[in-house]
């Protein structure tokens, strides 16, 4: 990624890869709000930041999977929701608690098989074919399966609780959860075969399938692999705070997501950055958003700062990476 | 020729079964089905520019169908109206995404925009307590501008148009949000009574709400604009090809900035309309308008890949989704239940949209061809030693060759009274050939097309069937002039068949009537074996009346009509037709006018033209020979269908056209002689052949050389062919 995006950057000053600038930008937003910010550097605090964060790292691991192989799924948050409602729904009744995974799971693992189809099979522009995936889902559960908006977490779950509460040796289990996510993430990108073929996919889709990769199966099993990482976000989401409201669905998480991504410097061309980009981008939208909670910002005000962030991001993204907007398909 | 005996019926119409005779039923069942070409009627429906927005249309009138028969309280006038209020503001959105969809963008913040304009509306003119008409003018501004943040970061920050509206839809609704937040309870307790204001919510004009009439200003205007005017032809050549815009000279981000102010503008009529029927200052105005707008546009034709639609179809998709919205709202149907059904609608339609608009081409294309059954009878021996009429002979090996290498595709030869020779070329010329030996070659016309059969009449006058063109004239002097291009269409059929796609071959009867025939009506010249492929009736006998100049179609349905010829006793005609390896009888005058019979069936190959022989027989030329294989082919349309979907073109299975020969038929129908090349090294393919003053003159659509052999009797000296004066009188002179 590095020596790749290196190219595009103009001057010798500015060496470094985008993650790195962005880590740094955290270093100084920390020390920044440190500083100024009461509250900031309170243990609580930095706690309420890191659970926060670790979700959000989570959800923007399962996007990078996607937005590396020249995808987007806007209905990551639509998915993860319904599923983990649905999970939770079945641990009210006297389901044990890996059936209630698993039935998760498969509806996570069915979402994405629907949009791989739409996406690869029918051609429909993956912005799209997810924007209206996420609005089906969502809308499906709602009217058959889901009986309230939020779903309440049982006491006695004690493992999803865990996952969201718990804590290893002082470290909250959100961050370890992150960690191995990310760490598998960066694993299988990297270094197994279907990894650098979700590289060599989003870099050249067609230059993809004239070596041999079965491009449009591929296609399916990424977005599969994006939905199974965003139930795990999910189930932290829902383990941290006892439940799920089922209306983040409609809200802005989805562009939190976004942002931690195309902050990070996984740009929207495919086929490049990498997990510590999300990492990066995590960072930085969490201290970002704590911040301005910690400045009394009411969500309104959040939203459209995060949206002119995001606006920001994507035009410089534009900038680092140009397309050819004079072949480029609708929806790319 | 046995069969030919037999089958010595006369009827109106051309006798359709190639081999006449007792059938068994399931037989009979079985060629009638494949005569039904219900393929062919789907290919040509879909091949009609009306058929696109058509089917919109066909959905809105069943969705309005259904709801006025399932639900009661659907087609009540009050509800009409209150729909049709309804109706009118997302309509406005609509057009305004259809105009930036056509630009080849997207406008996802259309919602927020409306939601955003209707608060403007609303505090201007309660809290500002600003009069109503400025406070429109500054609400139009104001969606004005919000269109043109999206414009400018789409036009010239060159951003993706789906992500960045996506998310100027958050800042929007996120203004909106503080909007409310902050003033909107005190909107409540304003309460404004401008009689302006009033109209805008509740006037009427004629009973129909003043909204939607201004919706159908606004369609009428955006109908001229998008249609009519520079700024309209813009925006759509921006959408279909934004290189190709730039290339023109069209300032393409310009034009991108505009469609999107338009779709601001639009938005904040419609707020403005919302604003005034509810007063209704409420952040949550117009949130996920954006899935149902998408949907409609999409619905109602426009193609997301941009460059295509009509505010027609826009408005006919916001008709579809409001009314379906409102009719399920009647039918108590919950509003998760509504958008999951939109959601569905729209996925369908996206999918529809982009594999309708990649593959339409290629689906018309593979039904188009649409083969049928064609059933020949027993196969005649031609080899050597068969002892059969058609015994293979090296007749044809010893033929001088006339301009070889100087012309590309003499498809047919004809000699003038002065004995020079003509014939038409690829390039769409009519080459001369003259003098000793024919040696001076010369280009006598230049008409294009591909000049395919030629004639003269008693003017002097070479008349030519130009394959793409139709009939043409060319005076001694080499000028040509067209004579006729088209003829009645055949009303039964959605294709307009009136054009002439390909006439193929002519001849010029007694009375100075000039016959040709069009081979095929539904295949160019570059695709004539298709024709074959398919096997049915597409051709037609044409009659050009040089006295009225008026064209006429003589006799309809002919499979492959191609050679003309007018028989000796002037009063009929004999048609050769290709495919079916037969050629029929039509008398146009006498007593037996209009009567069509079989003269000669079951050749054993593939016929083109005919001409008469000075000695009272006709010369029949062969282009290609039947084989075993292709005649069970030709038996078999389902496994021909299946050859056309499963391999490609270039490996179908196709008549065989490398061989042929000129077979001479006496004026009952016997096989006199025929002359062969065997190794096809000078003859392959022969179209034609022209007897004149002793010697025959051999021409081939793929040929490179006319051919002359000597014939071995010494026939009287004769006129040119055709030669309409003598044709009848005297059988000497004609050739």
């Amino acid at each position: 990624m590095s020596t790749v995006s290196a190219r595009f950057r103009p001057s010798g000053l500015l060496r470094m890869s985008q993650e790195q600038i962005v880590l740094m930008v955290v270093l100084a937003l920390f020390v920044v709000f440190g500083v100024l910010l009461d509250g900031f550097l309170t243990t609580n605090n930095l706690l309420n930041l890191v659970r926060s964060v670790s979700s959000l790292g989570i959800l923007g691991v399962a996007m990078a999977v996607v937005v590396i192989a020249r995808g987007m799924d806007l209905s990551l948050v639509a998915s993860m929701g319904v599923a983990t409602a649905v999970a939770i729904q079945l641990m009210q009744t006297t389901a044990s608690t890996p059936v209630a995974l698993l039935v998760g799971l498969g509806v996570v693992m069915i979402m994405g098989l629907f949009n791989g189809f739409l996406i690869a099979f029918v051609e429909i522009p993956a912005l799209f074919a997810t924007l209206a995936s996420g609005l089906l889902v969502y809308g499906l559960a709602r009217t058959t399966v889901l009986n309230g908006l939020i779903a309440q977490l049982p006491g006695d779950r004690d493992f999803v609780s865990w996952l969201g509460q718990g804590a290893v040796l002082g470290v909250p289990v959100p961050i370890l959860v992150f960690v191995a996510v990310a760490l598998f993430a960066q694993w299988m990108l990297s270094r197994t075969r279907p990894g650098r073929f979700i590289y060599a996919h989003g870099d050249n889709a067609g230059a993809a399938a004239l070596t041999g990769i079965p491009v449009r199966p591929f296609t399916t099993l990424e977005y599969m692999l994006s939905a199974t990482i965003g139930f795990v976000g999910g189930l932290v989401v829902a383990g941290s705070v006892g439940g799920l409201n089922t209306q983040v669905i409609d809200g802005t998480l989805i562009y939190d997501v976004l942002l931690v991504v195309v902050v990070g410097g996984i740009s929207l061309v495919g086929g490049r950055g990498s997990v510590l980009s999300v990492v990066a981008g995590t960072a930085l939208i969490g201290v970002m958003l704590n911040g301005m909670t910690i400045l009394n910002m009411n969500t309104h005000e959040q939203d459209i700062v995060k949206g002119l962030i995001l606006l920001g991001a994507l035009i410089l993204d534009n900038r680092l990476h140009p397309r050819d907007e004079e072949t480029v398909r609708q929806g790319d | 020729m046995t069969a030919s005996v037999t089958s010595r019926r006369s009827a109106r119409r051309p006798p359709e079964r190639n081999v006449i005779g007792p059938q068994p039923i399931g037989k009979r069942i079985r060629e009638l089905r494949h005569r039904a070409a219900p393929q062919q009627v789907f290919a040509e429906l879909f091949e009609k520019r009306w058929m696109e927005p058509a089917i919109p249309l066909a959905l809105l009138i069943a969705v309005i169908v259904f709801f006025s028969v399932t639900t009661p309280a659907f087609a009540t006038p009050e509800n009409l109206l209150s729909s049709s209020a309804e109706l009118a503001e997302i309509a406005f959105v609509c057009v305004g995404m259809a105009i930036v969809m056509i630009s080849g963008g997207i406008d996802l913040s259309v919602g927020s925009m409306f939601g955003l304009c209707n608060m403007i509306m609303l505090l201007l003119i309660t809290i500002g307590g600003v009069p109503v008409l400025p406070a429109i003018g500054v609400t139009l501004l104001a969606g004005a501008i919000l269109g043109s943040v999206n414009g400018g970061i789409v036009a010239y920050l060159k951003a993706r148009p789906f992500l960045t509206t996506l998310v100027t839809l958050i800042i929007f609704r996120g203004v909106l949000n503080l909007l409310d937040l902050n003033f909107a309870a005190q909107t409540a307790t304003v309460f404004v009574t401008d009689p302006v204001w009033e109209w805008f919510g509740t006037g009427k004009v004629a009973g129909i709400p003043f909204s939607f009439i201004t919706l159908l200003v606004v369609l009428l205007l955006g109908h001229v604009v998008l249609s009519r005017s520079r700024l309209g032809w813009h925006i759509t050549a921006v959408g279909a090809s934004r290189r190709a815009a730039r290339h023109a000279g069209i300032r393409v981000e310009r034009v991108l900035l505009v469609s999107y102010v338009f779709a601001g503008l639009l938005c904040a009529l419609a707020g403005i309309f919302y604003a005034a029927r509810l007063s209704s200052a409420s952040a949550r105005v117009g949130e996920g308008l954006e899935l149902n707008v998408l949907t409609a546009v999409i619905l109602g034709g426009i193609s997301l890949s941009g460059g295509k639609g009509t505010v027609w179809r826009a408005f006919i998709g916001a008709a579809t989704i409001s009314l379906l919205g409102k009719g399920l709202l009647l039918m108590n149907v919950g509003g998760e239940t509504l958008q999951t059904a939109l959601a569905i609608v729209l996925i369908v339609a996206v999918g529809l949209d982009i594999k309708w608009g990649k593959n339409r081409g290629k689906a018309i294309q593979k039904v188009y061809v649409n083969p049928t059954v064609v059933e020949y009878g027993p196969l005649p021996d031609v080899r050597q030693g068969s002892g059969s009429p058609f015994e293979i002979n090296d007749r044809l090996r010893d033929a001088e060759s006339i301009g070889a290498g100087e012309v590309e595709g003499p498809e047919d030869v004809v000699l003038d009274r002065q004995g020079r020779l003509y014939c038409g070329t690829r390039q769409g010329w009519i080459v001369r050939f003259s003098g000793e030996g024919f040696r001076h070659k010369e280009i006598f016309a230049r008409i294009g097309g591909h000049p395919l059969g030629l004639g003269f009449d008693s003017d002097e006058n070479l008349i030519v069937c130009v394959g793409g063109m139709g009939l043409y004239a060319v005076a001694p002097d080499g000028t040509h002039r067209k004579l006729s291009d088209e003829t009645g269409r055949t009303w039964t059929r959605l294709r307009d068949d009136s054009r002439l796609r390909m006439a193929d071959d002519l001849d010029i009867t007694p009375g100075g009537q000039i016959y040709f025939s069009e081979a095929t009506t539904r295949f160019d010249m570059a695709d004539w074996v298709l024709d074959g492929v398919e096997g049915r009736p597409n051709g037609r006998l044409v009659r050009y009346d040089p006295a009225t100049g008026q064209t006429r179609t003589v006799v309809r349905d002919l499979v492959f009509p191609n050679g003309i010829c007018s028989a000796h006793d002037g009063e009929s005609l004999l048609i050769a037709q290709t495919w079916l390896c037969r050629i029929l009888r039509y008398w146009h005058s006498g007593p037996r006018q209009g009567r069509i019979e079989v003269f000669m069936d079951n050749f054993p190959g593939y016929l083109d033209n005919i001409n008469r022989s000075s000695d009272g027989a006709y010369w029949v030329a062969l282009n290609g020979m039947r084989s075993p294989a292709y005649d069970l082919a030709m038996r078999m349309p389902t496994f021909r269908r299946r050859m056309m979907k499963r391999i490609p073109r270039d490996e179908w299975l196709y008549p065989s056209m490398n061989h042929g020969c000129v077979v001479k038929v006496s004026d009952e129908g016997e096989v006199l002689e025929t002359f062969w090349d065997p190794g096809g090294e000078a003859h392959a393919t022969i179209t034609s052949m022209r007897e004149h003053d002793g010697y025959l003159y051999i021409g081939g659509l793929e040929n490179n050389r006319v051919g002359r052999i000597k014939l071995d009797r010494g026939g009287p000296r004769t006129g040119a062919d055709g030669s309409a004066r003598t044709a009848s009188t005297t059988p000497a002179t004609v050739s």
